[in-house]
């Protein structure tokens, strides 16, 4: 989205991970100390850790860290550049960008996280059943998920909010049912390909039912490939509703999100630039910290792609 | 060919119809009345009122609704709510700034993408190849509304290199065509950016692959310049893959060009989505989406065909 903008939608193609479907293993992670150490090994994906953690704290911590309330007004200090009592400004009811950046953090990542939960629950849905099932269902739900990937989301997302309304919950749903094809697309193939192998086949040869063999047998399997996608995807849920509260469809103010703090200094752009450009480089930075994270995971998931250096294969 | 072209029109039917009835539903399940943005409901009487609905065709059953929709919206003959123009003329309007922009942003990328990729193949895990991956993560990570409005800071408030908003001057010093490139210059650049960095990403595995191919080992040891190898033989090959990017791209672009068509006050579909929307006209919202799809179906097809001319070892039947 993204616009925000979908804007991740095209960009994250995502891996089916060639040694992700390689021999099958009882748990689907890799032994613990091994991934962590070739994860933290990765100085990306440490830098992308080490910013969330830092985006995480000033979200949940806004409360005790924040210099100033809220939604705390003041005529006298409107619009005063970054100082010493306001490290990045203010707006122009003297409302310090800082404080209500942090806060405005605690919206953003919840819609991030509460919608990639919807997002990855549907996708892995539908993903499972198209590869497991095959047949109608598979060519059923795959023609669903390539319209759902070709057509251009934004028109829909903000014909439903704009309609139905630009509550919390609807923003969550409209992002999370309309970013799922991709997870989709790999959990299907991950289902097609490890349905087939001798393991699911003997679990179904002893009379376990396909549910039960979908759930403790394969999808164990799948869990790697999950967590990459569902990283990818809070890095575009986010931007998404950045594009969305930018546009006036997503989180109304007063209540901060980065988006409509943004959308606010539009006004001020000229005269007073702090306020666009400080709740954008929240943004930014906590988008490419997902990023960072989401390729990292993804190399460290499949060390025979090597570490480091090539976070950049994502076909 | 001509069955397998046949077969995808065909399936294109349950598809539309599927978008066309999931964004009827959309509209007619939420709440609020288009009256009321249309007249003032307070001083009209009931019988008014009824009238004013019966107009618009509002009080029907939603099947009939839906079919008479769509009747008008394939002959031409809907007309939106606000201005009573024919919605295809509203959309026809808005498409040659959005087709411009999306062009133009696609142009910039693989003038800019490809090279990149190039270059990033021949020298694997390199600095160079690591600086692109990282700029490419910039490319994915930045919000295009922001990134929009710091050029804008930037190159038209500070600076007054370039037009902030809008597509004409009031006077234009220079020839109006130029008038008109130089407004788009700013967005192109902010679409652009985004869509660099699947091109590069895909250009490059592409050129990995097939620079380990045997018939560019063939041609390199036939002793030809290694610019003609990298060019003429493998680069020719590895475009397949940033075909499919496009398609994938336009898509996309179309959904950006609502942030920044908005951001840069231009006339194009993206406005014209947002306007509506806020307005609730109900016929331009349906028609928006309706060709929205049309076109990414048709994309799609588009670059599948295209598949088929530049590798005739694929074969549709």
């Amino acid at each position: 989205m993204t616009t925000g903008v979908p804007a991740a939608k095209t960009h994250e193609i995502e891996s089916t991970g060639p040694g992700l479907t390689g021999a099958p293993v009882a748990a689907g992670l890799p032994p613990a100390a091994g991934f962590w150490r070739r994860f933290l090994r990765n100085r990306r994906a440490a830098i992308g850790l080490g910013l969330l953690v830092l985006f995480y704290l000033l979200a949940i911590l806004a409360p005790v860290l924040a210099p100033h309330g809220v939604d705390e007004q003041s005529l006298a200090t409107r619009l005063k550049p970054p100082g010493v009592s306001h490290w990045m400004g203010t707006d122009r009811f003297g409302r310090d960008i800082l404080s209500r950046a942090m806060w405005a953090g605690q919206i953003s990542q919840a819609v991030g996280l509460l919608s990639m939960t919807l997002s990855i629950l549907v996708g892995i849905l539908v993903g499972a059943v198209a590869g497991f099932h095959g047949r109608w269902a598979d060519h059923l739900l795959s023609r669903l998920t390539e319209t759902f990937i070709t057509f251009p989301t934004y028109f829909i997302m903000i014909a439903i909010v704009a309609l139905f309304g630009t509550s919390f919950l609807n923003l969550i749903l409209v992002l999370g049912l309309t970013s799922w094809p991709l997870t989709a697309r790999v959990v299907r193939a991950e289902f097609l390909s490890l349905k087939v192998r001798p393991f699911v086949e003997s679990a179904l040869a002893t009379g376990a039912g396909k549910i039960r063999v979908m759930l403790r047998h394969i999808l164990p399997n799948v869990v790697p490939v999950i967590v990459v996608a569902s990283t990818l995807r809070v890095a575009y849920v986010i931007l998404a509703e950045a594009g969305l509260s930018y546009l006036g469809f997503g989180i109304q103010p007063p209540t901060p999100s980065w988006g409509n703090m943004v959308a606010e200094g539009r006004t001020y752009l000229r005269t007073a630039w702090w306020i666009t450009l400080f709740p954008g480089l929240f943004i930014f930075f906590s988008v490419m910290a997902y990023n960072l994270i989401g390729d990292g995971l993804r190399d460290a998931f499949d060390p025979r792609m090597g570490t480091g250096s090539r976070t950049s294969e994502k076909r | 060919m001509g069955k397998y072209l046949c077969k995808r029109l065909l399936q294109f039917i349950p598809i539309l119809f599927g978008i066309s009835v999931v964004s009827f539903l959309i509209i007619y399940l939420a709440p609020g009345d288009p009256t009321n943005l249309l007249v003032n409901v307070e001083i009209l009487t009931d019988e008014e009122l009824l009238e004013v609905r019966r107009s618009l065709g509002l009080e029907q059953p939603l099947p009939v609704q839906y079919v008479k929709m769509m009747a008008a919206l394939l002959s031409g003959k809907l007309y939106s709510f606000e201005t009573a123009q024919p919605t295809w003329v509203m959309i026809l309007e808005g498409m040659p700034t959005t087709l411009a922009l999306i062009a133009g942003s696609i142009l910039f990328a693989l003038v800019l993408g490809v090279p990149c990729g190039v270059m990033s193949a021949l020298r694997p895990y390199t600095r160079m190849d690591n600086t692109l991956t990282v700029l490419s993560l910039f490319g994915i990570s930045i919000p295009q509304f922001w990134f929009a409005l710091m050029m804008i800071y930037l190159f038209a408030e500070s600076l007054g290199w370039m037009p902030a908003t809008g597509m004409f001057s009031e006077d234009p010093s220079v020839l109006p065509v130029l008038d008109v490139l130089h407004h788009l210059v700013m967005p192109v650049v902010v679409m652009g950016t985004v869509s660099l960095p699947p091109i590069v990403r895909y250009t490059r595995n592409a050129m990995m692959e097939t620079l380990g191919q045997d018939y560019v080992r063939t041609a390199q040891s036939k002793g030809l310049p290694r610019i003609s190898v990298v060019y003429r033989h493998a680069l020719k090959n590895s475009l397949l893959p940033v075909v499919t990017v496009l398609g994938l791209l336009i898509p996309f672009l179309l959904g950006a060009s609502v942030v920044v068509e908005s951001v840069f006050a231009l006339p194009g579909i993206g406005s014209l989505a947002i306007s509506a929307a806020l307005l609730r006209d109900y016929p331009v919202v349906i028609t928006v989406n309706f060709l929205a799809a049309v076109l990414a179906l048709t994309v799609g097809l588009f670059v599948d065909i295209t598949y088929s001319f530049l590798d005739p070892r694929i074969r549709y039947v």
